[in-house]
């Protein structure tokens, strides 16, 4: 099986204050720590759990800078085989439409028997990309997998429905699957895996040698277009506890008291 | 008339929520752009559902087939991109769930529309669909605007809108044949998978703790445990909990996890992205400890408390013991 991970280079932000730039179409990126797309990391482990099992090869490709770098290098170091770095200035302001034109414009010309992506990405959140990209090709896609098990040819996969609930579906190969967080248990880089990574090459490719148009990318080649970022209007604010850690603890304790909950 | 098409969401014999909620927001859409609600409903032995939708909508497009029986992206894309090319509705609304997740991408590609996905709102502004998405893990909102173009897709967060039950309509339900011709052939739906029975039931807990990435490592569980049994209630999660193996995932809160309304939920470490909040929100009192001032969470707590949670938990465990031991 040779398998196409694609993967984003994004700021872990779940944890970190956001703020937005001067710009206001997007956010300040100093002080974020930069790293794999949760979804992507998913998407990384099931394309080597593949290739463990069947044979192959794992080519890890991504859009963007060359910072990416750092999110290509674990890929390597955990057993991809080639890493692709899509860069162009021209590239920056693209939506999933945009970015999966370059991506297939690509992937068109590798073999390949699936394309594992994150079902989502946790910067823009558009979980589009990976569809996208499979009607581009002309091939089926899943999305938001769960379990994915292989025949030759075919592709069984449990896909995440609401509330616990999944459904199960087949899908011919070559085909397009988009993997939800928690199919997996992403492994941790090894020294070994690190130093071979150092071996292995990464392709860097810009938009004249993939040969698409200017504006066939960014914004113009893009279905939409951001005008403005803002912190999320509060309209109900929670009220602030202050104090010391133990005057903190004694008013929630006092709130619960108050509510017959203690 | 133009129109404007919400696509029904129906799983099981049910329609699900997001379709009402979407058909409220297409209510008011129509209205303010002088155009006709229409509901488009696909299915097999589904006459029932387009009765029910016909009370909300001026007209109900109804394609019957048996392999429209249960949801396949692949089925519902032909037949959607071919009723979208004959009545070229000026937008289109899908669900950002699991379904429209799997049919709004490709859809738009065959049809070289416009799509906006998990947008919380959207309006027309001189002929230009301006939409408001939440992205960063809802910790930022954004305004954007689609290029230009005859047709939309625009995927609708769930429960962005309220689902709105108003006088009836009587709208006309009109039955289209199929046009699916041949078998559908690269995408089979084989069965519906129920979560597992037993275990923990979250749903009946009066005091739910939860807790989530803030949590950082599998060793602190246990001391939180310490505290939900103090407080006589019960240990739930977000859902990068249960992604790493650390609570097994009948104690997920949240859209693919469990909806709970406890007496009181408690989150430590978790930040709010919307999927949680829609599992916890209508909790009769919420408690949030986080230390990201900006947090979501804390737009649907009633307290909430900007401070490492590892300083929290200890003298408020103690502060339990304390006033348990006097009882």
């Amino acid at each position: 099986m040779d398998i196409i991970v694609c993967v984003k280079h994004v700021p872990e932000t779940a944890e970190a204050e956001i703020k937005i730039a001067p710009t206001g179409k997007t956010i300040e990126k100093t002080g974020l720590v930069f790293d794999i797309n949760e979804w992507d990391d998913y998407a990384l482990e099931e394309a080597v759990q593949i290739k463990e099992k069947f044979g192959g090869t794992v080519t890890a490709i991504t859009v963007g800078s060359e910072d990416a770098d750092g999110t290509l290098r674990k890929c390597l170091a955990r057993g991809a085989d080639k890493a692709i770095r899509l860069t162009d200035p021209k590239f920056e302001s693209s939506d999933s439409f945009a970015i999966a034109k370059v991506l297939c414009k690509v992937v068109k010309d590798l073999s390949f028997n699936i394309i594992l992506t994150g079902a989502l990405a946790g910067d823009d959140g558009y979980a589009a990309v990976g569809s996208i990209l499979a009607e581009l090709l002309g091939i089926p896609h899943a999305t938001m997998a769960k379990k994915i098990e292989l025949n030759s040819d075919i592709a069984k996969v449990n896909r995440e429905l609401e509330g616990g609930m999944e459904e199960v579906v087949e899908v011919k190969l070559p085909a397009v699957l988009t993997v939800q967080t928690g199919i997996n248990e992403p492994r941790y880089v090894s020294i070994m895996g690190i130093r071979k990574a150092m071996q292995k090459e990464t392709k860097v490719l810009d938009l004249a040698d993939i040969g698409l148009s200017e504006n066939e990318v960014g914004e113009a080649g893009s279905w939409i277009k951001i005008e403005k970022m803002y912190l999320p209007p509060v309209e109900k604010q929670a009220e602030f506890l202050k104090g010391s850690p133990e005057e903190i603890a004694a008013k929630i304790t006092d709130t619960l008291k108050a509510r017959g909950l203690l | 008339m133009k129109e404007i098409f919400v696509l029904t969401e129906h799983r099981q014999g049910q329609i699900r929520d997001i379709t009402f909620e979407m058909l409220t927001k297409g209510k008011e859409l129509v209205e303010k752009t002088n155009t006709e609600l229409t509901a488009v409903l696909f299915g097999k032995d589904v006459k029932e559902h387009a009765e029910t939708l016909s009370e909300y909508a001026k007209k109900v497009l109804l394609v019957e087939d048996v392999m429209l029986e249960n949801f396949n992206s692949e089925a519902y894309q032909k037949v959607l991109s071919t009723l979208i090319k004959e009545h070229k509705p000026l937008l289109t609304l899908i669900g950002h769930t699991s379904f429209g997740v799997d049919l709004a991408p490709s859809l738009t590609v065959s049809l070289d529309a416009p799509l906006a996905t998990d947008c919380i709102d959207l309006k027309f502004e001189n002929e230009t669909l301006t939409v408001t998405r939440q992205i960063y893990g809802g910790k930022v909102n954004v305004n954007a605007t689609l290029r230009k173009a005859e047709t939309y897709i625009v995927t609708i967060r769930q429960a962005a809108f309220p689902a709105e039950k108003e006088a009836p309509i009587n709208g006309k339900i009109i039955e289209v044949s199929s046009p699916l011709s041949e078998e559908i052939t690269e995408k089979r739906f084989i069965e519906y998978v129920l979560p597992p029975l037993g275990g923990i039931d979250i749903t009946a807990a009066d005091v739910l703790i939860g807790i989530g990435r803030g949590i950082k490592d599998e060793s602190e569980i246990p001391s939180v445990e310490e505290l939900a049994k103090a407080l006589g209630g019960t240990l739930a999660c977000s859902r990068p909990i249960v992604d790493k193996g650390w609570l097994p995932d009948d104690r997920q809160v949240g859209s693919s996890g469990k909806t709970v309304k406890p007496k009181l939920y408690m989150a430590f470490g978790i930040s709010g992205a919307f999927q949680h909040v829609l599992g916890m929100k209508n909790s009769d009192l919420i408690i949030a400890v986080n230390k990201d001032p900006n947090a979501p969470i804390f737009g649907v707590a009633d307290y909430g408390i900007v401070e490492d949670l590892f300083k929290i938990i200890p003298p408020l465990k103690n502060k339990v013991y304390e006033l348990k031991g006097q009882k």
